[in-house]
């Protein structure tokens, strides 16, 4: 079998890197890829159980420690299955291909004939007294995976294929299991004070009057940003709620009215990222579609939460970022030293789906822990910052357009426009840390570069359609004038072009008279894309019947046109309000490592597309976000979830793909074109509420 | 921040505190008494995180001080999971992989458990009224409602 070498294992290529035969009796497993509510730490747990043949209530995880563990690339774009779990694999295999070697010398018996139950070595049917911890000192874990890995083959694994229970759930039900909770000794609470929008500058602080008021609390002041300090939360809470009162900021800068206008007046110029044929002197009639998606939130449930310490010139971070190394390389360049000397240290927070505020406030924590050296501070920040300084999942327009003869369609273009998709710290020269804009001396502003299509595309994830088409025109456009943050949210602009594309494939089945499903198949040339789509089609017993007010519509999509694929029918009920009663939807993500976390995920991925779709738009307000609470910003309650039927074509003999994102762009078009059918109504600038069908059906 | 002194009913167990009466019930439980399996979410009221019961009946903690609790019985995740119901639901809940992340589990136990004790045998509809207020972010909703339904099915075959 050849083994393909997944880019972890370029930076960590010893076995030491990854697996620890330590304390006794357990296995140390150590990645770079973090929980992140994914599932992650489990299927990592189930892969190198697996190779390892040790049950997996032995192993102890090490995740996203920058100092004890590998250096791997963030958890974020659906790969960490795809790389992280493929280095575990691989590494796993050959600690027991090490080790076993050891052990038939031991036993005098060819490596061929040996077994192990749990890290007990037998020879054919005869248990010895021999176990992986015993070998262990003798066997030098600095061998390079790659020379000894020779993974099982898929009919021999036992664990990997099922649905074994989260290893982490429990302790998240009950307990406290979150970085929130993390309570270090003499641990000071940091507050900072948010400005109504980035980019203001504070023009009067006058806080004489809070040092009778709260004797206790330090206050810590640089430039524009501040921050208290206290030993008591609450303390810190009433402080900076007094605080509050006396700052004034300065005036509110402008912003565009509409993202149309933003984008006529942007000075960015179009990048052709993909052209296959030409689709200009192609033939047929032109079916063409233009759709936008607001600007989305992460809105995660928890705020964002640090803990920082300074200790002899080194900094040690406690945090939930999704790219600890990311974050570890920007605090280096923000306070001016060696990256060695820190250290970023991952705990659980609640799911954030993207880039949210998560690294913004181990910068906060860091600053303010300077002014206490030694001593622990913990900041966490208020549901205004999380809502309103957080970046954002930009805003987009996307235009499609194809021509279609004969019922074929012959050429297909797309733009992709909006704000770049990922700027995480240390990206594009600059910290990108919000509260260093804000110091007396900021550092220089970056620009963010979007993604190249090479490592998936920003802008234009998912816009290269999966379809056969002869004629290709791929192009994007990446604002750079606008004042809004915007960083990696969930599939990124995967979701709106393939709202798009499968918009325009819908409304291209309609103009000529053609199924919408059938019109797909007979573009595919790709046969598991076929499968997922015959699947949730027979799943939803397409078309079904016809009921007044009532539609059913599809999606699909293959993520990053590698990834996972998924194939999605919603079924909406248009009465008074719009509702998505049912969703089906078929998944092939290669080999299922555990086929219950995918499922998990594509119902996950299924609702949260489904609250975007329907329910969410970021207001702005000239410079400022203007939705900052739950009140303004409403996601998808329970009494508005649909039901939801997930089928996994499984395909252990192929490697496993990332599904995390995979739903997202297929359930948004499933659900526009479910509306399009029970109404006869096409809403193309999301959400898709009621108001939104009242406009459309009055004009 | 004048301290005044408390004594809060906390999981069956008088508590003396002394914090400023204006602060919020979450930190207390989760400072000063260090029951951190409570919730911290948006202070706000809005995303039910921090639910607890008073008097048996969910409540927001970061909404509430000390003197609107004190002398009422307070029961915390740290007392609902150590419960019947409390083991029954956090059970059925690992059973469905009722989760993603988590952090919404904790106050969704505290207002099921709530529901299943004034109400044992809730339709489906009851057991979403009584946790809609409870936002989830990473879309675990159906595995949630299908974790309480099952033990309010078993609860009502046990008669």
């Amino acid at each position: 079998m050849t083994i393909a070498s997944p880019p972890s294992l370029t930076e960590n290529p010893q076995c030491r890197d990854w697996i620890d035969l330590s304390p006794n009796g357990r296995v140390t497993l150590k990645s770079g890829k973090v929980e992140i509510g994914q599932g992650i730490a489990t299927a990592l747990v189930q892969i190198a159980a697996d190779e390892l043949d040790v049950d997996p209530d032995r192993f102890d995880l090490i995740a996203g420690h920058t100092s004890l563990g590998p250096v791997e690339a963030g958890t974020s774009s659906s790969l960490s299955v795809e790389t992280g779990g493929q280095a575990v694999r691989l590494a796993a295999a050959a600690v027991r291909s090490l080790l076993l070697d050891e052990a038939a010398k031991l036993l005098q018996a060819p490596k061929t004939e040996l077994s192990v139950d749990n890290g007990r070595i037998s020879v054919g049917e005869r248990a010895t007294d021999l176990t992986y911890w015993a070998l262990a000192p003798t066997v030098d874990l600095s061998a390079p995976v790659l020379g000894h890995a020779n993974p099982k083959a898929p009919n021999e694994r036992r664990l990997v294929g099922t649905s074994m229970a989260r290893i982490d759930l429990l302790s998240k039900v009950a307990s406290a299991g979150f970085i929130h909770d993390l309570d270090l000794p003499n641990m000071r609470h940091g507050r900072v004070l948010d400005p109504p929008a980035r980019g203001r500058r504070l023009v009067i602080l006058d806080d004489t009057s809070l040092n009778a008021a709260f004797p206790n609390v330090k206050i810590v002041r640089d430039g524009s940003f501040v921050g208290v300090l206290a030993a008591r939360e609450d303390e810190a809470v009433q402080c900076m709620a007094a605080l509050r009162m006396c700052a004034q900021w300065s005036d509110a800068e402008g912003g565009p009215h509409s993202l149309a206008e933003a984008i006529a007046a942007d000075s960015s110029s179009v990048e052709e990222v993909f052209c296959k044929g030409d689709t200009a002197s192609a033939e047929g009639r032109v079916v063409r579609t233009e759709i936008e998606r607001p600007y989305l939130a992460h809105a995660s449930i928890a705020p964002s939460c640090a803990i920082a310490r300074w200790r002899e010139g080194c900094l040690e971070v406690h945090s939930h970022t999704q790219a600890g190394h990311d974050l570890k390389s920007a605090l280096a360049m923000a306070f001016n030293i060696e990256p060695a000397k820190v250290t970023v240290i991952h705990h659980a927070g609640a799911g954030t789906y993207g880039h949210s505020g998560q690294d913004d406030v181990a910068y906060e924590a860091a600053l303010l822990a300077r002014a206490v050296p030694g001593e622990a501070v913990r900041v966490l920040w208020s549901r205004f910052a999380d809502f309103a300084l957080s970046p954002l999942g930009p805003g987009m327009v996307v235009t499609a357009e194809a021509k279609v003869a004969a019922g074929r369609i012959t050429a297909f273009s797309i733009q992709s426009v909006g704000q770049a998709h990922v700027f995480r710290p240390g990206r594009g020269g600059t910290v990108n840390f919000i509260a260093a804009e804000r110091l007396s001396a900021p550092p220089p502003k970056g620009i963010a570069s979007d993604v190249p299509l090479s490592r998936g595309g920003g802008a234009d994830r998912n816009a290269n359609p999966l379809y056969a088409i002869p004629n290709v025109h791929v192009s994007k456009r990446v604002l750079h004038d606008l004042p809004y943050r915007t960083s990696a949210l969930r599939a990124l602009g995967g979701y709106a072009n393939i709202f798009a594309i499968e918009t325009l494939m819908d409304d291209i089945a309609i103009e000529i008279g053609s199924d919408p499903i059938t019109l797909r198949l007979s573009h595919l040339q790709d046969k598991r894309a076929a499968t997922v789509l015959e699947e949730a089609a027979s799943m939803a017993g397409w078309p079904g019947v016809s009921v007044e007010g009532e539609g059913l519509g599809v999606g699909l999509c293959q993520y990053k046109n590698r990834s996972a694929y998924c194939a999605v029918v919603a079924k909406v009920m248009c009465g008074e309000q719009i509702r998505l009663t049912q969703v089906w939807a078929a998944v092939d993500a290669g080999e299922a490592i555990n086929p219950d976390g995918i499922v998990n995920q594509i119902e996950g991925g299924i609702v949260q597309s489904a609250s975007w779709t329907l329910l969410e738009r970021v207001a702005l307000t000239g410079d400022a976000v203007s939705t900052h609470d739950w009140g303004s910003y409403p996601i998808m309650r329970f009494s508005e979830v649909p039901e939801i039927e997930v089928r996994i074509l499984n395909r252990a003999e192929l490697p496993p793909l990332g599904v995390g994102e995979a739903a997202t762009g297929a359930t948004a078009a499933a659900i526009g074109n479910a509306v399009r059918q029970a109404l006869g109504i096409r809403i193309r600038k999301l959400p898709i509420t009621r108001d939104a069908v009242l406009a459309a059906s009055a004009s | 921040m004048q301290a005044k002194h408390f004594v809060l009913s906390i999981n069956g167990k008088q508590c003396s505190v002394a914090v400023d009466p204006g602060t919020a019930l979450l930190y207390i439980i989760r400072n000063d008494l260090d029951l951190k399996g409570t919730r911290i979410g948006c202070g706000e009221g809005n995303c039910f995180s921090c639910t607890l019961l008073v008097e048996g009946r969910p409540q927001q903690s970061c909404s509430l001080t000390a003197a609107a609790v004190e002398g009422k019985s307070i029961e915390t995740i740290e007392a609902i999971r150590d419960t019947e119901l409390g083991q029954a639901l956090i059970a059925s809940f690992i059973t469905e992989q009722a989760g993603q992340c988590g952090y919404c589990l904790a106050g969704i136990l505290a207002s099921a458990k709530a529901l299943l004790e004034r109400q044992p045998s809730p339709s489906r509809n009851q057991i979403v009224a009584a946790i809609d207020g409870h936002l989830c972010r990473c879309g675990a909703h159906n595995r949630i409602i299908r974790a309480i339904e099952k033990v309010a099915f078993g609860r009502r075959m046990a008669g």
